[in-house]
């Protein structure tokens, strides 16, 4: 579904991400791994689109599309939740779901068929449907984007972070709703700095350092050939 | 009684004006994080094309219809011409084109038409007044109250209930992220401008009716005072470039109430003062608007 070659990411002089490359096939949930600065988000948000690499290729199903707008990207079908979570704060629970089906007009059947299955998978949004997402708590926040994300009826999801700065229970609970999201056939990206959780749920994993891609391969395997403590402070 | 009566429709009517100025000002700062200079020129252009149908045998109405329809088409042009080439680029750059803008268009109805100000047809109506509990005012000024209300009403039902308001909501809180979701940047951006056109020019014609005339230099004062007004209410929020309008209007028409004769030819060092004073003590201006939020 989506192979990055080469891929190069600067922000003036930094060079944030080195030559990347990645693949995720259809179905797959693949774990892109690192500690905190090796260049996970720069490599998400220049396939979402949302900024401009400095070379490299992106395809999303054989099509060529670096340097494509992030509104055309959500079209191609690849939806992204950043780690900055991002609710518009000011806007309702509600509000907020209907941005995420943006692109779905004149599908109104099946936007509002999808709303009702987010609110399902996460009741806490159905309750406060019409509070502003600011009063959410960050869990909240975080089933929120998610749920958004999915309003687009995406292929590919990419998710940065989902568990920053949340309680481990809550975790818990986002890290199962990932896995049900793919066991209903979604494709997942997802950048984690918790490592061990994230090759729990993974099919293949990359590990990055230092903007390169310094280890790829199943999940099993890249969790028993690193030391994921090692993984977390950067080494 | 009447006295207080007379500052409250006073208050009502220069405030309306100056808070439809505020909003069509703030529409496109909120998206882009840029003033637009043009802004004034809005106004400018909604004159001149009232003064150059002024002959025709046209009625009234749909002539102010056509020079509002200017005022939107200019407001799009604006954007095409001075944003969209450069807005990636920098900060300095917009304003420098934005400037620019403003100015090609100054000179160019000073060219063209004359650095004289010209007379606009007005309806017949706005000269006249009436009598209303003991006060006297001029119709002017209640219709402009009326188009107030109206517009605002109009404007706060379209952010708040249909999707492209939605959309414009979402982008000015956090631009990359509606983007992210679907929403076309271009789409955001025009809509402001076109929006910010349709205020400039209803506006202008009430403006107009002050002095039924147009120069080239008439939209400065709307520029200014659309300015000041949303720097008071927060440059953030579209209820503070309102709140900021009534505001603003509210300590004019203060000054011009309370001043002796000799002191009111400095009403506006007064107004500013008290300006400066607002924001001395609320820097971001009276209301936040949306947190976070980053340019294109
Ligand atoms: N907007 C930015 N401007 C300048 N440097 C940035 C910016 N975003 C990230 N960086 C730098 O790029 C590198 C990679 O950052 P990032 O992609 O956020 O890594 P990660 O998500 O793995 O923590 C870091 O050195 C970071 O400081
Ligand atoms: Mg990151």
């Amino acid at each position: 579904m989506l192979e990055v070659a080469g891929l190069e990411v600067r922000y003036g002089a930094v060079r944030a991400v080195r030559g990347a490359s990645l693949a995720v096939g259809d179905g797959e949930l693949v774990a892109l791994l690192g500690a905190n600065g090796a260049g996970k988000s720069s490599t998400l948000r220049a396939i979402a689109g949302a900024l401009r690499p400095a070379a490299g290729s992106i395809r999303l199903d054989g099509q060529e599309v670096l340097g494509t707008s992030p509104e055309r990207m959500v079209r191609l079908g690849a939806a992204m939740v950043p780690e900055t979570r991002d609710v518009f704060p000011d806007l309702t629970v509600g509000e907020n779901l209907r941005l995420g089906a943006f692109t779905r007009r004149g599908d109104a059947q099946g936007v509002a068929a999808d709303r009702e299955r987010m609110l399902a998978m996460f009741p806490v949004l159905r309750e406060r449907q019409d509070q502003p997402a600011g009063t959410l708590s960050g869990g909240e926040q975080q089933m929120l984007v998610i749920a958004r994300a999915m309003m687009s009826r995406p292929r590919l999801l990419l998710l940065d972070e989902p568990s920053l700065g949340l309680a481990p229970t809550i975790v818990q609970r986002i890290f199962a709703m990932i896995v049900e999201l793919r066991r209903a056939g979604l494709t997942i990206l997802l950048v984690e700095q918790n490592a061990a959780q994230a090759l729990a749920i993974a099919d293949r994993a990359y590990v990055m350092r230092q903007g390169e891609i310094a280890a790829s391969g199943p999940a099993a395997e890249i969790a028993a050939a690193t030391d994921l403590q090692q993984l977390y402070l950067g080494g | 009684m009447t006295a207080f009566l007379q500052f409250v429709v006073d208050v009502l009517a220069l405030g309306g004006a100056y808070a439809l100025m505020a909003l069509g000002l703030v529409i496109v700062y909120g998206i882009l994080r840029l003033v637009n200079f043009a802004y004034g020129e809005l106004i400018m252009v909604t004159g001149y094309t009232l003064f150059l149908l002024g002959g025709s045998p046209l009625p009234w109405i749909l002539m102010a219809a056509v020079a509002v329809l200017m005022a939107v088409l200019t407001g799009i042009v604006t954007d095409h011409v001075a944003f969209r080439p450069v807005r990636t680029k920098s900060v300095t750059a917009v304003l420098i084109t934005s400037f620019a803008f403003s100015t090609l268009l100054q000179n160019a109805a000073l060219l063209l038409i004359s650095p004289r100000p010209r007379s606009v047809p007005l309806p017949d109506i706005f000269s006249e007044t009436v009598r209303l509990g003991g006060v006297v005012t001029p119709v002017r000024n209640l219709i402009t109250i009326a188009t107030a209300v109206v517009l605002l009403a109009l404007f706060a039902l379209l952010m708040k209930r249909s999707v492209l308001g939605l959309a414009m909501r979402a982008a000015a809180a956090n631009f990359t992220m509606a983007r992210m979701l679907g929403v076309p940047a271009n789409l955001v951006i025009t809509s402001a401008f076109a929006i910010s056109g349709l205020l400039a020019g209803i506006v202008a014609l009430l403006w107009l009716g002050r002095s039924a005339s147009v120069a080239p230099g008439i939209g400065l004062e709307p520029l200014l005072v659309a300015f000041i007004a949303t720097v008071i209410g927060g440059m953030r929020s579209l209820e503070g470039a309102v709140i900021g309008g009534f505001l603003l209007a509210f300590i004019d028409t203060s000054l011009n109430h309370l001043l002796p004769q000799d002191l009111l030819k400095f009403r506006d060092a007064f107004t500013f003062t008290a300006v400066i004073l607002i924001l001395l003590w609320r820097p971001e201006g009276l209301i936040r608007g949306p947190a976070a939020g980053r340019r294109t």
